[in-house]
């Protein structure tokens, strides 16, 4: 059985229609990027897997079970984390805070017992500081960990978005264009962390622009165009088929000015 | 220079000493002052007592809207909600006998249950939009109040509320009967009431419940990915708050013996804004320090009265403006930060 199944999912925006009938399917363990042109309606598609927006019609299933409808943080609750395209974090933190409020699912303290710190709240702190620090480390932050997160240079930002994101122990994680705005070198550092995040057991679908890093990372590709799915497959079928070139380069034609 | 300190992301049994021996150590001088200081130097003088009062109780109620701040609200509803409380202790005293220590309680729990029946929806509005709609808020509680019929007195108001009675235990006078010619048990309560109140919120705020709140001023969408309820911890920051003004309004009905649709209105709820911005927002203190400041200066200088609201709100734009962090921020670094960062 497929972690994530999209079944004809469509989002209209008063006359825009910004997601299609998009249906695919992601198996367990896999890496799948979601890749198009400016405005082919990705990043909504991801807001409707992370349930930031209700689709017009279609549904989302996770494991199996419907998730379109539930809050985003009952989606969270069951296992779907998104991150943010913009370096979304919790600017008056450090980055240790930032990842230590992140594991709010794994809070098993009530509020009161949280307040009059409990025994229970207590241990909770102590191993979410552990675990935070643990994942930090992993994500090549933790020598800045202490440092308030406005402060930090925008790749470390990046990198902090994702660690939010881990803490809160998705089985889904949903990228918001990972490589976006980075350097060659900053993307292959990118590149590997999320071969790490799938290695750890989590499946990845992630929107993107980067065209080179999405090739070498993605299991599967899911090809958008003005909101329709125009190609799924895997990345060598991807970049051997005509409606993808013509969606990203235009007709020959267009292209000798004729 | 930036110093990194690597221990296994806990602050060192040093660091977290000597923050918590400072903290200590400035709330008990405040204590001692307020129970032990002003008592020995002003005791004699009920004037200053009663400001001191009405200060310390104020500071107590815009202590509640420091915590909807900590969730990113601007609330300007406080006034509404101590109202409440205090029509609440009204009515229970007068009508029913209901002894003041019983009616005090009640009228946080009531404020805070209507807070949160109307939070939940209203607490989505972030911004100019929320602060408009508690805005209305007090306006529309005092209208009600005002044509509230036989259960609030409309305009006439509620008079000759009984104060506070004695409490003892085994015999044993506990608290003394209060009386409106002796203001100093009133001060003492009121003094018990500030510290008990700072207590509660330095513990809120300093527990995983305030970086919740934090982290919702911050970034809610952020924070919802990461599976945390942001509308169960609007709801629950704002019903502190307004518990907080329940249990205001309800001294203040004791303080004054009377309660009237006019006890609070729009200015009121601006004001206790304003001696959160004046004292800091990022200072557990601030709203302690803007309502004493404000409300002994004012005290001081009868001269300037009538122009108390244009003061208040010259004073509001220059906070906005030049001291965005409040008084506090010129000596202090804020509480989030102390807590969070060695650096």
């Amino acid at each position: 059985m497929p972690i994530l199944e999209i079944q004809g999912i469509t989002k209209r925006y008063g006359g825009l229609t910004a997601v299609n009938n998009v249906s695919f399917s992601v198996e367990k363990g896999e890496i799948v990027a979601v890749i198009g042109p400016n405005g082919a309606g990705k990043s909504t598609l991801f807001k409707l897997i992370s349930s930031f927006v209700a689709p017009t019609s279609g549904k989302v299933l996770y494991d199996g079970q419907t998730i379109t409808g539930l809050p985003p943080h009952e989606v969270a609750r069951r296992g779907v984390v998104r991150t943010f395209q913009e370096t979304a974090i919790f600017k008056e933190m450090t980055a240790l805070q930032n990842v230590i409020v992140a594991h709010q699912l794994l809070c098993r303290a009530s509020s009161l017992g949280i307040y009059f710190g409990s025994p229970k709240a207590r241990a909770d702190e102590a191993s979410f500081g552990d675990r935070a620090t643990e994942i930090l480390d992993y994500l090549g932050l933790g020598a800045v960990k202490r440092l308030q997160a406005r402060n930090l240079p925008h790749g470390h930002l990046r990198a902090l978005g994702i660690a939010i994101a881990m803490a809160a122990e998705p089985k889904l994680l949903l990228l918001d264009e990972p490589f976006a705005g980075m350097n060659l070198e900053e993307t292959d550092t990118a590149v590997q962390m999320v071969r790490g995040i799938r290695d750890r057991g989590v499946t990845v679908v992630l929107v993107e622009h980067d065209m080179s890093a999405v090739m070498r990372i993605s299991d599967k590709i899911v090809v958008l165009n003005f909101g329709l799915k125009i190609a799924e497959g895997a990345p060598a079928e991807i970049q051997r088929s005509d409606a993808v070139i013509e969606a990203y380069l235009g007709r020959a034609d267009d292209e000798l000015g004729h | 220079m930036v110093q990194v300190t690597d221990n296994g992301g806990r602050p060192t049994a040093n660091e977290a000493g000597a923050l918590a021996l400072r903290q200590i150590i400035g709330f008990t001088a405040f204590v001692l002052l307020l129970f032990v200081g002003v008592p020995l130097t002003l005791g004699r003088s009920p004037y200053f007592i009663t400001v001191l009062t009405n200060a310390a109780v104020l500071s107590f109620i815009s202590l509640g809207v420091w915590v909807t701040f900590s969730i990113g609200r601007m609330n300007l509803a406080q006034g509404a909600f101590a109202l409440v409380g205090g029509y609440v202790t009204a009515i229970l005293a007068t009508r029913y006998g209901i002894s003041f220590w019983i009616c005090m309680p009640l009228s946080g729990l009531v404020s805070a249950g209507l807070g949160a029946l109307i939070g939940w929806p209203v607490l989505r509005l972030k911004g100019v939009y929320f602060a408009m709609t508690t805005l209305s808020l007090t306006e529309a509680i005092r209208l009600l109040a005002l044509n509230g019929g036989d259960v609030t007195k409309g305009a006439t108001g509620i008079v000759n509320v009984p104060p506070p009675g004695a409490i003892s235990i085994l015999g044993l006078t506990v608290v003394p009967q209060f009386s409106s010619a002796n203001p100093m048990p009133y001060y003492f309560l009121a003094s018990a009431m500030l510290a008990l109140g700072l207590i509660a919120v330095w513990r809120l705020s300093t527990s995983r419940l305030g970086w919740v709140f934090r982290s919702l001023r911050q970034n809610e969408d952020l924070a919802t990915s990461i599976g945390i309820n942001i509308a169960k911890y609007r709801v629950m920051a704002f019903s502190v708050c307004c518990f907080m003004a329940g249990i205001g309004g309800a001294f203040f009905v004791a303080f004054q013996q009377n309660i009237y649709p006019s006890t609070y209105t729009v200015a009121d709820s601006v004001n206790f804004l304003l001696y959160c911005f004046l004292g800091g927002l990022d200072y557990l203190f601030g709203p302690v320090v803007g309502a004493f400041l404000l409300v002994i200066s004012f005290e001081l200088l009868h001269a300037v009265q009538d122009y108390q609201a244009l003061i208040y709100g010259a004073l509001m734009i220059f906070c906005m403006l030049w001291l965005p962090n409040g008084i506090l921020s010129l000596g202090l670094r804020p509480l989030a930060e102390r807590q969070s960062s060695k650096t």
